[in-house]
């Protein structure tokens, strides 16, 4: 057992040339834009496939806290819902007695409320959560290794609550409440970007482009960080805090910088879920969103930006469609009378721990990660087999 | 001003809430018997949350890893305790002389079952991963934590299922200084405080405690003394899920419905328990424990229960804030 795993482990390794990898890349991007073109507009696995790159994005931010800088961050969750929050103030008739528009089409012009263009919101949404993100951070800054994970927890269940409370905190006097507590603000204003018909939900394609282009900035982003200045210094800090600080790194900035980026991004991702999903429902904003995402990115390849890509991918589409839709089907298929559906998350766990037993390192290691750990592990792959 | 505010800043906010609602009640009735009862409520609740923290700092102590399955283990303890009322033959008839060796067995059994279960979980779970990266097994933990919340699902079903009420938990027992205390108070305070006390004795007196300590420090070393590591961390699991048995079947009979969700909200404060005293300090995560039951209790009863999660977790961040190794723990050895 332990040698087949080890040999399933190694069986993997893939080092292409630059060359050839900017050319699979190429190829990807190429096929993920044409890709919609082959499916129904309206059919479930684009529906899935919008999701799942809404959640490439999330992994995205959450790796450049968790895996660029080390910081493990356990309230991810709160990005996601002050990005959604910002939809869902700033894009519907939620404040019905304010009465600002800006830039939005005119089936939206006479309604009430707060409505703003959706490339203003995104915008909005990534300040937001960089504002967020710099709080989050503060008191962390003094802790260690997993004190900042149950702090950054802390934040994410206190935005919860505040969420699922709101109906009745007024801060900006009576008529304007935080949140709509459960019942959730729905619906919000439909996308109306510039050069492009009014988005529906009739029509799930533009929605995918535009969260494709989304994904392309964030990688683009995300990928001339981790090669810059700063992404060098997140990546000292987390593996040696006193070394990078006795190096001249700035250990507060740096840190501060990781929270803010990584926030900004979540807040965009939030945005464009809460504005395709069509509500901002308090019961999103859960403890398991930030968990689900942290999955994502570590059985994907910690610090690995496409193994966190592929990660986001494939963990969305076991949770929204291989469990709920096709292993459902087996047992009628088998002649079993058995309902699969109760077991969903805990097959969900089942391929958790399968997944990071046979491949401890993520499905796409970062390189530099990978060259750490090949030595121990094949040292210690010795020991088990002495043994077992 | 600065070096007031770090010593005493953590005194004041501990007791921020107390004193508040202390001095309000000395106006409003002229005596503290209200905040008393919070009080004592919240300690005897707080003890069913010190022993489930206790299993996640003994885990953490001496392998980090946040052990996110240890609530489920907590659930599934409550749901061996609930299902064996019956085959025991306790009932709600049942008088004091039955229920007291009745019980004791139940609580057997499910510290056995709790024990052996999260010994498992070791084995098929962390220990393969012991060289992994460190946030790899975290992801096997939530893997198991939700595996055993859909063994939950489908043993009692989606909604909370009541347990028959053996002790009558909410009879009086007796009025001290205008605190009322419940038989679900005793039953708490009685089975807990021995408990934590044999884990504290094994711990720090026994050559296998010592062997768990020496591991803990440092596990190279403790493998060229000659301890065996893995037995030794199994020995943890093992300790760890006792107690969260025996939590859970507590938690079965003080609140007299078990849910199959109750594990992970029990663990998640556990373990906000757990790094308030100070994460791998035994005594820490049960005083952590014990003050978060008093958070909760009177937070309940004068804020307002929707309120409760976010006032915990205020009082953990500036706790935090305060005390970054948490309130008697040490500066932990940083993972490499």
């Amino acid at each position: 057992m332990a040698a087949r795993a080890a040999s399933f482990r190694r069986g993997f390794a893939f080092n292409p040339s630059p060359a050839v990898s900017r050319a699979l890349a190429l190829a990807l991007a190429a096929f993920a834009i044409v890709y919609p073109l082959l499916l129904d507009p309206i059919s479930g696995l684009l529906d899935d496939s919008v999701v799942a790159l809404a959640y490439v994005i999330m992994g995205l931010g959450l790796n450049v806290v968790v895996g660029f800088a080390g910081l493990l961050d356990l309230g991810y969750v709160a990005f996601f819902a002050i990005g959604a929050f910002s939809v869902g103030w700033f894009m519907s008739t939620f404040y019905a007695d304010a009465n600002i528009h800006v830039l939005v089409s005119s089936n939206v012009h006479n309604l009430p409320g707060i409505h703003l263009n959706f490339l203003l919101v995104i915008v909005i949404a990534a300040v937001l959560c960089a504002l967020a993100g710099m709080l989050i951070g503060l008191p962390t800054l003094r802790l260690r290794g997993d004190y900042i994970a149950i702090v950054t927890l802390a934040f994410g269940e206190i935005i919860r609550v505040f969420a699922v409370n709101g109906d009745s905190v007024h801060v900006f006097g009576n008529g304007y409440p935080l949140t709509n507590g459960r019942q959730g603000i729905t619906p919000v204003d439909q996308l109306d970007l510039p050069f492009v018909k009014p988005f529906t939900q009739l029509d799930l394609r533009p929605w995918y482009w535009l969260v494709l282009t989304l994904v392309f900035i964030v990688l683009f982003v995300v990928i001339r960080l981790r090669d810059s200045r700063l992404g060098r210094a997140w990546v000292a800090v987390r593996e040696d805090e006193v070394a990078a600080a006795s190096m001249g790194v700035p250990l507060v900035k740096t840190k501060l910088l990781a929270y803010t980026v990584g926030g900004a991004i979540g807040g965009v991702a939030g945005a464009f879920l809460a504005a395709y999903l069509n509500t901002v429902n308090a019961d999103q904003f859960a403890f398991s969103f930030s968990i689900f995402v942290l999955a994502m990115i570590i059985l994907g390849g910690l610090g690995s930006i496409w193994g966190v890509v592929l990660g986001a991918i494939v963990l969305s589409f076991i949770n929204n469609r291989l469990i709920p839709d096709v292993l459902n089907s087996v047992p009628g298929k088998l002649g079993l009378d058995f309902n699969l559906s109760d077991l969903g998350f805990g097959i969900f766990g089942f391929l958790l721990v399968i997944v990071m037993v046979l491949r401890p390192e993520g499905l796409l290691p970062e390189r530099r990660r990978k060259l750490e750990l090949t030595e121990g592990v094949g040292t210690d792959d010795a020991l088990y087999e002495v043994r077992a | 001003m600065r070096e007031f505010i770090s010593k005493y800043g953590l005194i004041a906010v501990l007791l921020a809430l107390p004193v508040f609602y202390g001095v309000k009640d000395l106006v409003d009735d002229g005596n503290l018997a209200h905040l008393g009862q919070n009080l004592f409520q919240g300690l005897s609740n707080g003890s069913i949350w010190a022993l489930i923290a206790v299993g996640y700092t003994l885990v953490y102590g001496i392998i980090e890893l946040i052990n996110f399955a240890h609530g489920d283990v907590f659930m599934i303890g409550s749901f061996v305790a609930a299902g064996l009322f019956g085959t025991v033959g306790l009932g709600l008839a049942t008088g004091v002389g039955g229920l007291v060796p009745g019980l004791l067995l139940v609580l057997v059994i499910c510290m056995a079952t709790c024990g052996a279960l999260n010994v498992m979980i070791e084995r098929v779970a962390y220990r393969p991963l012991r060289s992994a990266p460190k946030l790899a097994p975290l992801i096997t933990a939530v893997g198991f934590s939700f595996i055993l919340q859909n063994v939950g699902l489908l043993w009692v079903g989606g909604s909370p299922a009541s347990v028959p009420d053996l002790i009558h938990a909410q009879q009086d027992v007796f009025t001290f200084l205008g605190i009322t205390v419940q038989r679900a108070d005793l039953l708490a305070i009685f089975v807990t405080i021995p408990l934590v006390v044999a884990a504290t004795l094994f711990i720090s007196r026994s050559r296998l405690g010592k062997a768990m300590r020496a591991t803990a420090q440092d596990p190279d070393a403790a493998r060229l003394m000659g301890i065996s590591v893995d037995t030794t961390i199994s020995l943890t699991f093992l300790l760890g899920g006792m107690l969260a048995g025996a939590a859970g079947l507590i938690y079965a009979l003080y609140q007299t419905t078990v849910w199959y969700f109750q594990g992970f909200q029990a663990g998640l404060i556990a373990f906000t328990a757990a790094v308030m005293g100070g994460i791998g300090n035994l005594r820490g995560a049960v005083l952590g424990g014990l003050i978060i039951g008093c958070i909760q209790f009177i937070s309940d009863d004068r804020i307002g229960p929707q309120w409760t999660p976010a006032i915990v977790f205020a009082y953990l961040v500036l706790i935090m804030v305060f005390r970054p190794q948490g309130l008697i723990g040490e500066e932990t050895r940083e993972a490499g």
